[in-house]
């Protein structure tokens, strides 16, 4: 799996602009119904669930990233938007430290093994420093996609 | 908790696991299983075919991405192995991250 596969680069958002954790997923899910990879009408109902899963136990791993996710019927694959919050956000991070990049995935419900895909390489490449590095120097939508088709190219990089 | 002074203690421990439950080895389980393999102070991995992956890291677990039927090989080296071994195979076959296997697999 790539990210180009199920990133949704329209989804990008650059500067979250916001401190508050329900309101960067929110941000999130609008972003990905705006581009059409989510059903307008499901957008809500997503939002909600993510912020309900966040709150049984945070995905905040630590290194300032937080992976929300949730699995919904509205999707058949699954796809991706991201976040970046300069001010860092209040993600309740297992080192309780601010989150500056947030990676949202909404995977389909019926295919776990496309779920745990897209996770593994997710964390293949936010372990590595250099990568979140690079990532949080990311200040536009196009920067963002050409790290991560670079990283696509480059599977051990 | 034991402190692994005695020489009896500082056992290599190995076996391998196999995932049961439908949904494999996303975040919630690797966190139980993180949690668990924390409480043990000895050194334990878990590898498959490709990677080897520190028991006590969140991020190292979910890269192994290990779907329903994934073997996975578990290794314990020092103070209380055998137990955290042990344990950790419970929390996987027997336990299943107290989640359900898929349907009609049987428990």
């Amino acid at each position: 799996m790539r990210f180009q596969d199920f990133v949704c680069f329209e989804g990008t958002i650059p500067e979250l602009g916001t401190v508050e954790r329900d309101g960067a997923i929110e941000a999130l899910v609008s972003a990905l119904a705006e581009a059409g990879r989510i059903p307008e009408e499901s957008s809500q109902e997503i939002a909600k669930a993510v912020i309900d899963r966040e709150n049984e136990a945070s995905t905040g791993m630590g290194k300032g990233v937080a992976i929300p996710h949730v699995k919904h019927s509205a999707v058949d694959s699954v796809v991706a938007a991201i976040g970046q919050s300069d001010a860092g956000i209040d993600f309740k991070a297992l080192d309780e430290q601010p989150v500056y990049m947030v990676i949202l995935l909404i995977s389909p419900a019926n295919n776990p093994d496309n779920h745990l895909q897209a996770m593994e390489l997710v964390f293949k490449h936010l372990q590595k420093e250099k990568f979140r590095k690079f990532l949080r120097q990311c200040r536009t939508r196009e920067r963002l996609e050409d790290l991560l088709k670079e990283a696509d190219e480059n599977p051990s990089w | 908790m034991q402190t692994g002074e005695g020489i009896l203690e500082n056992l290599v421990c190995e076996t391998s696991v196999e995932i049961k439950n439908a949904e494999g080895l996303h975040m919630r389980p690797a966190m139980k299983f993180v949690d668990l393999a924390s409480q043990f102070e000895c050194e334990i991995s878990v590898s498959n075919d490709e990677m080897k992956a520190d028991a006590k890291s969140i991020m190292e677990m979910s890269m192994l991405a290990a779907t329903y039927g994934t073997r996975l090989s578990l290794k314990a080296e020092g103070a209380q192995a055998q137990e955290a071994v042990k344990a950790l195979k419970e929390l996987v076959e027997v336990r299943m991250f107290d989640e359900p296997p898929p349907e009609g697999a049987g428990a």
